[in-house]
Order: C-alpha cells, then structure tokens, then sequence
C-alpha cells in the first residue's frame, strides 16, 4: 500500500531546497532506486525512513551526485544536479555527514573545523569556529587530538561540527546516531533539534524512529527502492501498519 | 675509513638524498592522493635536465635557464593531467600503467627528436664554482652544498604547506579518503592538476639543479624512478615525512654501499625496503 499527502498549497509556491523526480538509480545491473519522488522546502526536516538495503544511503548518494542517478531528476535549489560534480552541489549550501562519518585520520580535531570552512551563498558565517566549538564542548576540549582517536559520538559530533562550518541551508545526516551510546545519542538529537531551531533544513536517515517522528516534519519511507509513504508524522502515526510492516515497529 | 673521508660520504649521501626527496616528493602525492601510478615520473626529471640545459646555452646563463625552465615543466604537467589522466582516475591501475609507460617512449622518443642520442653536461654555474676545503687533501663543492640547501629549503616549505595551510589539510585528507573531500565541497578535479603539476615541477627541478653534477643523457629518469618508488614504498605512500626520512635513509644506503659493500651495491636499497615492509608493512609514516 502506498500513501503519499500532498504538500500544503501554501509551500507548493516556494522553491524546494531538494526536489526529486523519478529517480532511478543503478549499482552496474542492480537497479537499487525505482523511481523516488521527493521534496525538500527550505527550512524543512525531513527523514528517510526503511530498513537496511532498501535504499535510503543511495538516495543520498543520487542526489549529491555520488552515484549519478540513470534515469530521472535531481534539482536543488530549482538547479538541475545533472552532469554536475559533488562538490559543485554541496556547495550550492549542502552541509553532508555521512554514515561511518568521514573522519580523516591523521587529521586534527582543528584542522576537520577549518578545512572547509566558508561563508554561505550570501556571505554570511553564523557557524563559526567558535559557535560550533560552544556547540560541541567536547570538540573543544580536544581540539589537538588526531580526529580518527576520537569516540564515536565524538566523530559524530565532529563530523556534524565540520558541515555546519560550510554555513549550509541543508544538512543531510546518514545514519545520524548509529552505533552511539544512549547518552551520546540524546546529545546528537539535542543538537539536531537545536539546527533545525536555526533554521537549517536537514534530510536525517536514522533507525530511531521516536525521535524522527518527533523532530522531522515529514517522512520519506522506502522500501526496495520505491517510497510506500510520503507525508507528516501525524499521518505517519495514524497508519501504524505502516511502520510495522516495513519498520517492525509495533 | 678515516673521518675526512667518511664526512664526504655523509655529505654526497645527504646531497643525493635531498635530491631524491625533491623527486619522491611529487610521486608520493601523485600516488597517494591521486592514485595514479605515474611512471613518466623519471622522463620528467631527464626533460628537466634537458631543458635546463638547452637553455642554459641559449640564454647564456643557468639560472635565467632554470627560470624560463619551470613554467615550461609546470606546463607540461598540466597538459599531461587534462590530456590523459583525466579518464583514467576511474580506471584500473593497470589502465594507468599502460598510459603512463607510454608517456615514457613518447618523451624519450621526443629527447631524442629534440636533442639527440648524445650526452650532454652542463658546467657549473659560476656563483657556486669554488671548493670548501674540508682537510689538507680533500674538497666538498660549492654548488653540491647549493642543492643542498635548496632541496632542504624546499622540503621546508612544502612540509610547511603540507601541515600548516588549509590546502595541506585538504592534500592530506584527500589522499585518505578523496569522495569526503568532494562532499565537503572541494574541487578534488582542480586539487588533482594543481598536486600533478607540482608533482612533475619538482622532478624537473630535481632534473635541472641535478644538470651540473650528472651526465644528462637519454633515459637518465628511468634507474631514478625505481629507486624514487622504493623511497615512496619505504616512507609510506601519500606521506611527505615518510618521502624525506626515506630519500634521506637510500641516499645514504647507496652510497656507503658503494663505498663499504660494492658487490652488494644494486641490492642494498631492495633489503632495505624489504626489512621495513617486514616490520611496517604500510611503509614508515604512512
């Protein structure tokens, strides 16, 4: 059963941050994504939700163009991502913390803060060093340590520390809070909410389905490639079908 | 041994060194950050040599020659990059391989159009023609110190750059993990052109002050190549601490073995790499 709710008229007039259309995208003859529909409105949250393998990593992965979709549409910011290089897109204000964190070994806590740092598209910096550094205390008690020796909460923290220095409209977090200890991972959706609270829109994949359904506002859920449900969490708690049989949610 | 003549050693030894860390250098970076195995890296250093000294003779003068020389290898390497290398990062290394041993015989082949089979040597500049007189019979050279202290001024900037710039940050990331570099919005692309030409500039360079001490002649770069990838193997790939403690560690090897172990000579760099692949396998400081 799929159901899919319309955005409100009000929001349909904005231009989306993210729009998807018809994506499909291939790992050589493996067709993974079947056709995904999506949209991100400025300021918006927004959570792909589904099991393991069902194609929420390559979803993100399509749109930054790190595995190019075959067939389809990506636009961000109403700008076609077709034939366009990652970096050209994430710097279109994509700030993206992917799953396992992309920590550089050898690489100080310091050096992860400053090394791709800028302003935003309009030349503001609200996310400085010293704003993230309050932010995350932790960072900076360790800001000379080699980032790789770091817990994985504090990977996490950097990791999310370093995107926001790139002063994004949109954060993507692959697997927000995966493999973090309760407590750490409390302190991550504290600071998820406090990014959505300075307006920074955010695409969030995790597995902890309470605090999705609490922090984003809308939710994507895929299963084998194609979305089954599209819309707020309202709608989400009412069809509790939904999220046992493609979550095992009870 | 006595010490006079064991000094003269240590310093040909640090010298040669030096010299190799200016090469290994550039491959380090070529290799580890790129990926690509480039074995034109040699040619390079023997078109550096060559040009140097056409130039010299045109221009009447080493150092106008090393100036006009530079830009001409910084070119160089930029057209080799965006030429052929651009379609081949995705690639097998064996892809990679095959073009590069290609640049090989088509940049001896282009010498030999260029300046012929025979071999050339360029005198020593002027400047630096004098002799220190380290005892009553033996001299150590003006222009080997030169080098010296050029390759170690050089291995000081690019050790500053690498550990104290946000572009050296973005070098060391990218040869860990290049796709996260990207996803931070860096132009990995640009990064590429810019390590390679530097790459290729270094061994030029290490070609043109090397003119005035080496007979330049056709596949010069070839034997250096070899040995400047068993500094990188040593040192650790992709890491520039690992290129100079290397380079300086088979400077040294090599000559002391051709003074103390000559029948041994060719193989001591090859035991060297050997032993430390067997207690560090990812190299030194990798």
């Amino acid at each position: 059963m799929t159901a899919i709710q319309q955005p409100h008229p009000a929001q349909a007039a904005v231009t989306p941050l993210v729009e998807v259309r018809g994506l499909h995208t291939y790992y050589g003859e493996s067709h993974v994504l079947h056709g995904i529909d999506l949209t991100l409105l400025p300021g918006e949250t927004l959570s792909l939700l589904g099991r393991n393998g069902m194609g929420k990593t390559t979803t993100l992965k399509s749109i930054l163009a790190f595995v190019p979709p075959r067939r389809g549409e990506v636009s961000i910011k109403g700008q076609s991502t077709a034939k366009r290089r990652p970096w050209q897109l994430v710097r279109q204000g994509i700030g993206y913390v992917p799953e396992g964190r992309g920590i550089f070994p050898g690489i100080s806590v310091r050096e992860h803060l400053i090394m791709a740092a800028r302003p935003n598209e309009r030349g503001q910096s609200p996310w400085t060093l010293e704003r993230v550094l309050d932010t995350f205390p932790r960072l900076g008690q360790r800001i000379h340590h080699d980032g790789s020796l770091l817990s994985g909460g504090e990977q996490q923290m950097l990791s999310i520390g370093r995107a926001l220095t790139t002063n994004p409209d949109l954060i993507i977090l692959d697997e927000a809070t995966e493999g973090l200890a309760p407590l750490i991972r409390d302190e991550i959706w504290k600071i998820i909410r406090e990014i959505k609270a300075s307006g920074i829109a955010s695409i969030i994949v995790d597995k902890n389905i309470d605090n999705l359904l609490e922090v984003a506002d809308r939710h994507v859920l895929l299963v084998k490639g194609e979305v089954v449900f599209s819309g707020d969490s309202r709608g989400l708690r009412e069809d509790p079908s939904m999220l046992e049989t493609h979550l095992g949610v009870a | 041994m006595d010490l006079a003549f064991f000094s003269v050693q240590l310093l040909n030894g640090l010298q040669y060194g030096l010299l190799l860390f200016l090469i290994a250098s550039g491959l380090t970076l070529i290799f580890g950050i790129m990926g690509i195995i480039n074995l034109a890296h040699g040619a390079m250093y023997m078109i550096g040599a060559y040009l140097v000294y056409d130039l010299t003779f045109r221009l009447g003068s080493f150092w106008l020659a090393i100036l006009a020389a530079i830009p001409v290898a910084i070119a160089l390497g930029l057209i080799i990059e965006r030429l052929f290398l651009d379609t081949l990062y995705k690639r097998d290394h064996l892809y990679q391989v095959l073009l590069t041993f290609g640049l090989i015989l088509v940049l001896n082949e282009a010498q030999r159009i260029i300046w012929g089979g025979d071999v050339h040597s360029v005198p020593v500049p002027e400047l630096f023609s004098g002799r220190i007189q380290l005892t009553d019979n033996l001299q150590y050279s003006h222009y080997r110190l030169f080098v010296m202290g050029v390759c170690l001024a050089l291995a000081g900037v690019i050790y500053w750059v690498i550990r104290h710039t946000r572009l050296g940050i973005i070098i060391r990331a990218g040869a860990v993990n290049r796709d996260m570099v990207e996803g931070l919005g860096i132009n990995v692309r640009t990064l590429f052109t810019l390590i390679f030409s530097v790459g290729v500039a270094l061994t030029a360079f290490a070609g043109m002050i090397a003119a005035p001490l080496t007979s330049i002649a056709p596949g010069m770069g070839d034997s250096i190549l070899i040995t400047c990838f068993v500094v990188v193997v040593i040192g650790g790939i992709g890491s520039i601490k690992g290129a100079f403690w290397g380079a300086i560690l088979i400077g040294m090897a090599e000559t002391f073995g051709s003074v103390l172990i000559p029948s041994l000579a060719s193989m001591v760099i090859y035991l060297i790499m050997a032993a430390v692949l067997l207690v560090k396998p990812r190299g030194l400081f990798a």
